[in-house]
C-alpha cells in the first residue's frame, strides 16, 4: 500500500470523479428501489422490500411500455443492421459519386432528432387543413389513408420503427463501410481465382471478415433500442402514456418528473428491471456469437 | 498446358491530366512451353506482376491475346481459366483452417464437377501431403510459420489441378534460409505435378536457380527470354548483363579502335572485324585472372576473403559504379593489398555494348 501511494494519488481524481458521479448514483438507485412508499418531501419510507418492483410490474402503463420497447428492439435492430449492410455493400462496390452517396446516407446522423421528428410529422401527421404526405400518396394509389400519429396502434408502431431505423442507420452504414474497406482486396482476388460466386464470397469471406464489426453493431443496437425515448417524444409528444407509445426509459422519466411523477422508488425499480433485461440480452448475444465472430 | 502471349499490351490510364498513361506491359510476344517453370524477372515496377495478373484474368489486357494451349482465354474471367494463383502475402482466409482453405476452391465447383465431402477431403489430403503440411490441417493460418503458410497457399492453388500455376513473388516474405529451402521445394513440387508454372521475382538469383527459362523485363518491355545460363552468358543488352549476376558485372568506358578493345590506354582484347567507336566493356567478376604481365591495370583497394574464393576490390579510372569486383580462386591470394594489380581477361566473360543504344556488339 505504502509503495503504491503515489499510484493511488495519481488515480485519485478519476476515482473521486467516478465515485461521485457513477458509483454513488448506481448504489443510490438500488437503495431507492428497495425503499417502499418513499416520500420526497419528508424523505421517509415505510419499509424495505420488493414492493416497488411489484407495483411497477403490475402497472398497465409499464407493461405497455415493456411491450412497446420489445417490439421496437425486435423489429428495428435486425432490419437496420441488415439494411445498413446492404447499403454499405452497395456503397463499397460503386465508384462514381461514392462520396456524394456517403454524405447523403450520413446526413441523418448529424441532423437533430427533433428536426427529423418535424420532417416525419409532415410525412405522417394529418392536420386540420391537409392530409399527411404518405396518406396523400396512399389515396392517390387508391387506398384509404390512416392516422399514423393518433390512429391505430400498428400504424403508430410502424411510424415509430420506421423512424428509429432511419435514425440509427447512418452510423451503422458508416461503420460497415469502413469495415468493408479494411478487408484486404487480395482475399477477393484469391476467391475469384478460386471460382467463388459473389454470394459465396459474401457469406464465406466478407461476412466473417467483418463479423466483429457486425457483432459490435448488433450489441450496441440492442442496448440503444432498449433505451429508446427521445425518438418517441419527437413523434408523439411528451404524453407518451396517452398515445400508448411509452417506452421503459419514458416510464422511468414519467415516474420521476412527469405529471404522474414523484416516485423515485418506482423509477429506480423500472430502471433496474431495464438493466436486468439489457444485461440478459447482451449476455445471450455474447454467448451465441462466441463461435460465429472471427477476431483476426 | 503451354501459354502463349500474343502482342499482349496493358495500358493504365493517367491518374490526372499532368500524368501520362503507364504502359505496364508493352507488346509481349512469347510462348511458355508445357510443363516448364518460368521465372518472370525484372526490377520493381517493370510490369511483371501485371503480366501475371493478365494471365490469371484479374486484369483485362488493353490489346493482344492470351492462349492456354490452343484455347483463346483472353475474355474468360479468372474462375473459368483454370489457373492457380499464389499471392505474395499468400491471402489465406484467416478465419478458415488449413483444410478449409485448401478445400475452398473445390467447394466452388458446380454442376457435374461437384464433389462429395469425402472426395474433397481426400483431395485436400493428397495435395497437403505433396507440400508436406498434412500434419497441420486443423490449424488456422496465423498459427503457422511463413513457410508453412506459403505451402498452404500453394496447396490451395494446386488442389483444382490448374492448367497454369502462377506465383507472385513467392519467396519474398521468407527469411534467407527458408527462401533457399522453399525454392528447392517449389522446384520439386513443380516437377512432381508437371503443371506449367510462372513465377514473378525481382531476385535474379532465385530466378536463375530454379527456372527452366527466365524472362527478363524492364519498363514493360521484354528484354530477353532464354535458359538462365544462356541469358547470363549471352545478354542482349547492357541492362540484362547488369541485372543478372552477383556481384554485378563491371562496366568500363571503352572503345574499339583498330581491331582492339581499349580501356583507357590499354588494349585488353582483340576485336577483329568490329567497327571502331565508343563502347561499354562489361566484365563479369569471374572473368579476371591475376597476372603480373596482365593487360588491365587496376589500383587495389582491398581483398575480401570468402573461403573458397576471394574477391579483389579495385578501382580504375574508366570504370562506372563504385569499384571493380573480381572473384578469383583463393590460391591467387595477393601478398599485398595495396598498389596496383594486373589482370588478364577471359574472352567469353567480356561483353561489349554500344555506348548509345546499349545493345550488345557481337
Amino acid at each position: 500500500m505504502k509503495k503504491n501511494l503515489k499510484a493511488w494519488l495519481y488515480l485519485l481524481p478519476a476515482i473521486l470523479f467516478l465515485g461521485v458521479f457513477m458509483v454513488y448514483p448506481l448504489v443510490d438507485v438500488c437503495v431507492y428501489s428497495l425503499e417502499e412508499n418513499y416520500n420526497f418531501a419528508r424523505q421517509s419510507f415505510t419499509g424495505v422490500g420488493l414492493g416497488n418492483f411489484h407495483h411497477v410490474l403490475s402497472d398497465p402503463y409499464f407493461v405497455q411500455a415493456l411491450k412497446n420497447t420489445f417490439l421496437i428492439v425486435i423489429i428495428t435492430v435486425p432490419l437496420s443492421t441488415g439494411l445498413s449492410l446492404l447499403i454499405a455493400l452497395g456503397l463499397s462496390s460503386i465508384k462514381p459519386l461514392k462520396n456524394l452517396y456517403q454524405t447523403v446516407f450520413f446526413l441523418p446522423y448529424v441532423t437533430n432528432t427533433l428536426a427529423v421528428g418535424l420532417v416525419f410529422m409532415i410525412l405522417f401527421k394529418n392536420t386540420e387543413y391537409s392530409q399527411a404526405m404518405v396518406n396523400l400518396l396512399i389515396t392517390r394509389l387508391g387506398g384509404t389513408g390512416v392516422d399514423f400519429i393518433e390512429g391505430p396502434y400498428w400504424a403508430k408502431m410502424f411510424v415509430m420503427c420506421f423512424y428509429t431505423i432511419w435514425v440509427v442507420m447512418p452510423f451503422k452504414i458508416l461503420i460497415l463501410t469502413s469495415a468493408l474497406a479494411s478487408v484486404n482486396q487480395d482475399y477477393y482476388k484469391a476467391a475469384r481465382v478460386d471460382g467463388a460466386s459473389s454470394g459465396r464470397i459474401f457469406w464465406k469471406i466478407t461476412l466473417p471478415m467483418i463479423s466483429p464489426t457486425v457483432f459490435y453493431l448488433i450489441i450496441t443496437g440492442f442496448i440503444g433500442a432498449f433505451k429508446a425515448y427521445s425518438d418517441e417524444v419527437a413523434l408523439f409528444g411528451t404524453n407518451l402514456n396517452a398515445a400508448g407509445m411509452n417506452t421503459i426509459v419514458g416510464y422511468v422519466y414519467d415516474m420521476l418528473y412527469g405529471d404522474s411523477g414523484g416516485f423515485p422508488g418506482y423509477a429506480a425499480a423500472a430502471a433496474l428491471i431495464l438493466f436486468a433485461i439489457v444485461f440478459t440480452i447482451t449476455y445471450i448475444n455474447l454467448t451465441m456469437s462466441r463461435n460465429k465472430v472471427q477476431y483476426m | 498446358m503451354k501459354v502463349v502471349l500474343d502482342h499482349l499490351t496493358k495500358r493504365f490510364p493517367a491518374r490526372s491530366k499532368k500524368d501520362h498513361d503507364v504502359i505496364a506491359v508493352n507488346d509481349f510476344n512469347f510462348e511458355i512451353p508445357d510443363g516448364k517453370l518460368i521465372g518472370l524477372l525484372g526490377p520493381s515496377g517493370c510490369g511483371k506482376s501485371t503480366t501475371l495478373n493478365l494471365i490469371s484474368g484479374l486484369e483485362k489486357p488493353t490489346s493482344g491475346k492470351i492462349y492456354f494451349g490452343e484455347e483463346d482465354v483472353t475474355d474468360l474471367p479468372p474462375e473459368e481459366r483454370g489457373v492457380g494463383l499464389v499471392f505474395q502475402n499468400y491471402a489465406l482466409y484467416p478465419h478458415l483452417t488449413v483444410e478449409q482453405n485448401i478445400i475452398f476452391p473445390l467447394q466452388n465447383l458446380k454442376g457435374e464437377q461437384k464433389m462429395t465431402r469425402e472426395a474433397m477431403h481426400s483431395k485436400a489430403m493428397e495435395v497437403a501431403r505433396l507440400v508436406q503440411i498434412d500434419q497441420l490441417m486443423e490449424r488456422k493460418p496465423k498459427e503457422l510459420s511463413g513457410g508453412q503458410q506459403q505451402r498452404v497457399a500453394i496447396a490451395r492453388a494446386l488442389v483444382k489441378i490448374p492448367r497454369v500455376l502462377l506465383l507472385d513473388e513467392p519467396l519474398s516474405n521468407l527469411d534467407a534460409r527458408l527462401r533457399l529451402l522453399t525454392r528447392e521445394e517449389l522446384r520439386r513440387i513443380q516437377r512432381e505435378t508437371g503443371v506449367t508454372t510462372i513465377f514473378v521475382t525481382h531476385d535474379q538469383e532465385e530466378a536463375m536457380s530454379i527456372s527452366d527459362q527466365i524472362v527478363v523485363m524492364k519498363d514493360g518491355i521484354l528484354q530477353q527470354i532464354g535458359k538462365p545460363q544462356q541469358v547470363y552468358d549471352d545478354p542482349v543488352n547492357l541492362f540484362v548483363a547488369q541485372f543478372l549476376g552477383t556481384p554485378q558485372i563491371n562496366v568500363f568506358e571503352g572503345r574499339i579502335q583498330a581491331g582492339k578493345v581499349w580501356i583507357g590506354e590499354e588494349a585488353v582484347l582483340d576485336a577483329e572485324g568490329k567497327q571502331d567507336g565508343d563502347v561499354w566493356a562489361a566484365i563479369r567478376p569471374e572473368g579476371f585472372i591475376p597476372d603480373p604481365q596482365g593487360v588491365l591495370t587496376c589500383s587495389m583497394d582491398r581483398v575480401e576473403v570468402m573461403g573458397r574464393d576471394i574477391s579483389i576490390v579495385s578501382t580504375h579510372e574508366k570504370m562506372t559504379g563504385r569499384n571493380i569486383r573480381s572473384i578469383i580462386g583463393a590460391e591467387y591470394m595477393p601478398k599485398d593489398s595495396s598498389g596496383t594489380i594486373r589482370f588478364n581477361l577471359k574472352k567469353n566473360k567480356v561483353h561489349l555494348f554500344d555506348r548509345k543504344s546499349e545493345e550488345r556488339i557481337k
